[in-house]
């Protein structure tokens, strides 16, 4: 079902959503920086940036997290659940990579054998908005990664920016709980006419140039390549690639506590940092870079479509953005396809 | 020209195996960036580039390499880095050959972005102009209005303990040293100091990239890693985010040269510089102290002297 949103109802729509629901959006922290955040009012959502730094993988498996608070009654340790907010959620103004990805930890912490339920309570009680990237960046490659720039999966609601107004699809049953806003206009045949022409634009801009396909196979072969060898030493180890991944989905639980009462907390972890697979005993499995970077592309491209049958990245291209050095993933990716392995010795990006 | 004097060096270096790699930088696969280069290949040091994109301090990845001889491509705050790394005794200074480049100053690619609208898509200098291409625009700016602060007050541009330079000494200025951001925070009451760096670090994610990217951060053990003792928690609390600001900071003291890196490489754009440019400050007006100029004087806080001053002792 398809509807119009006029740019002037715009904030007034918003504020409806927030009225009833906690919104999530982005929202601007500096110039040039932004998050999903929970709003309060319609002026500070923000759309200006193509996707926010941290992903909205945020929204359902936050950075850091409360799980439980303890408290000492007596001589006893008494447990205190969490509550979680009791109002639904919506997400809105995500691209379909962030809402790909979500999809995608959703198979590691909803699975069949073990349930997250931090993740799956946010993930239910949130109905998602998504917005079509009319414009997708340089470091776009999502149509490589399995997606495209209006790929509705994932959706309840899409919106797509036609200059004047939205057009609005109502996708999913929680999507169609919005068919009588009263601000949703009739569309006219001329929107669905510029829509295909955005997603053409768009499709042509982002196009399929990065070697996806297949790549788990030539990581298969490459365990012990000389490869891994080179390909880390420009890598400083910071989390910025892993923390601001829409996929990446570590996270380590630590216990904060006084003296009298205490909380258990998990926090995003990184792959790339020496203490994650720091063991007790003082050894690491994995002690230089070689492995870390080697585990980080591994797990992306080879583990995880081995057992989710998906590689577990969208090419949003924040990791090529943000990285401090130009660490690029999509070289990466190229540097193992089969013609490039047979070149190289020795000297690789 | 710079760029070519780099490649000769490299390839001479590399060929009399006087050194086993050299780390320079190389084509970067943004427009306004470079990307570190390890370079093993006499062949290939065509492959090295320089412009005023090559902002990275280099001197990070020296204690990664410290059993092989490194050709290190350094401006004038990467070589201080290098000394002081080597006074610290990360690196044997004879195992280190810095091919030091008077720098130009290097552009702050945040800025460039911020002056023009959409996405930049190609960027290429070319005497002091930047000619950037846009999807739907082209524009010309001066280079010279999109410097990093860090380095538009720095007065070491040129690496003068390099072992080779590959050019001309350049003009050091401004003379003044008074960094116009510290002047400007100090001025501010303590109310309003504590709201900006509030502000800043409530930004933080601790993706720990101002530490990782800064060459004297190598602590086998970081404060912040440490669970014996614990020293702070791994969450996002504000006391906590502030607390690993201000020791990262104060950690600095006497170490810093100043290269602006921790700020570059943060994903969040906040302001670190200005903390510790002003600890920079407080060391040389205290100690007549500049990390990395004097290959033998070692860091103030590391030493001390009948003379120091002691008026904290009450």
């Amino acid at each position: 079902m398809k509807f119009k949103l006029e740019k002037n109802d715009f904030p007034s729509f918003l504020q409806s959503l927030i009225d009833r629901y906690d919104l999530y959006a982005p929202v601007k922290l500096a110039e040039g920086v932004s998050i999903y955040k929970k709003i309060d009012h319609p002026d500070e959502v923000d759309l200006s940036i193509l996707n926010p730094q941290k992903p909205a993988k945020d929204i359902f498996f936050p950075q850091s997290e409360t799980m439980f608070r303890y408290e000492k009654v007596g001589k006893q340790n008494q447990m205190i659940s969490m509550e979680e907010g009791k109002r639904d959620r919506i997400l809105f103004g995500a691209r379909a990579c962030d809402i790909e990805a979500i999809s995608i930890i959703e198979k590691v912490f909803v699975g069949e054998e073990y349930t997250d339920v931090y993740f799956l309570e946010k993930r239910n009680k949130t109905t998602i908005i998504g917005l079509g990237c009319n414009h997708p960046l340089s470091t776009c490659f999502c149509s490589s990664a399995g997606g495209d720039p209006f790929l509705r999966a994932g959706s309840d609601l899409f919106f797509i920016d036609l200059g004047e107004a939205y057009l609005v699809e109502l996708l999913t049953e929680k999507g169609m709980a919005f068919h009588k806003n009263k601000f949703f206009r009739e569309t006219d045949p001329k929107d669905l006419t510029l829509v295909k022409e955005l997603e053409e634009k768009a499709f042509e801009k982002v196009g399929f140039s990065i070697p996806v396909d297949g790549i788990e196979k030539r990581l298969d072969l490459m365990v012990e390549n000389p490869f891994w060898d080179k390909i880390h030493e420009k890598c400083i180890g910071c989390s910025v690639c892993t923390f601001l991944c829409p996929t990446c989905h570590c996270f380590d639980i630590v216990d904060e506590t006084s003296k009298e009462r205490g909380k258990r907390v998990r926090n995003w972890d990184s792959c790339l940092s020496a203490l994650y697979s720091q063991e007790t005993s003082g050894h690491n499995p994995r002690p230089s870079g070689r492995e870390r970077m080697r585990q980080r592309l591994m797990h992306k491209f080879y583990y995880f479509p081995k057992n989710f049958h998906r590689i577990a990245c969208v090419g949003c291209g924040r990791c090529i953005l943000y990285c401090p050095v130009n660490f690029d993933i999509r070289q990466a990716i190229d540097l193992t396809s089969p013609k490039r392995i047979k070149k190289m010795k020795g000297e690789v990006i | 020209m710079i760029q070519q004097k780099i490649r000769e060096i490299a390839r001479e270096l590399l060929t009399k195996k006087e050194v086993d790699l050299i780390i320079g930088f190389g084509e970067g696969t943004l427009p306004l960036r470079t990307t570190p280069r390890f370079m093993r290949n006499a062949e290939k040091t065509d492959r090295l580039i320089w412009n005023s994109f090559c902002e990275n301090n280099l001197a990070v990845y020296l204690p990664k390499f410290s059993r092989f001889k490194v050709g290190l491509v350094v401006k004038g705050c990467d070589a201080r880095s290098a000394v002081a790394l080597s006074l610290e005794k990360r690196f044997k200074a004879d195992q280190l050959f810095l091919i030091g480049v008077p720098c130009q100053r290097m552009v702050d690619r945040r800025k460039v972005k911020r002056a023009v609208r959409g996405e930049i898509l190609q960027a290429r200098e070319e005497e002091g102009i930047l000619y950037i291409k846009g999807d739907g625009f082209e524009t010309k700016l001066n280079r010279e209005d999109f410097l990093y602060s860090s380095c538009q007050v720095c007065i070491h541009r040129t690496p003068l303990q390099a072992n080779v330079l590959v050019d001309d000494p350049v003009e050091e200025y401004p003379l003044t040293e008074i960094h116009p951001e510290i002047s400007a925070f100090e001025k501010r009451s303590s109310e309003e100091r504590w709201r900006f760096f509030e502000k800043e670090t409530s930004r933080c994610i601790r993706c720990y990239a101002c530490r990782e990217a800064c060459p004297m951060c190598y602590c086998a053990e970081c404060f912040v890693d440490s669970s014996r003792p614990k020293w702070i928690e791994k969450g996002l609390n504000s006391s906590d985010l502030q607390f690993y600001h201000v020791v990262r900071a104060y950690h600095q003291t006497g170490r810093c040269s100043g290269c602006g890196a921790c700020e570059r490489a943060c994903p969040m754009e906040i302001r670190l510089t200005y903390l510790t440019q002003k600890l920079n400050q407080e060391v040389k007006e205290r100690f007549g102290f500049e990390t990395g100029i004097d290959r033998d004087a070692p860091p103030p806080l590391a030493t001390f002297e009948a003379e120091d001053k002691q008026e904290f002792i009450k």
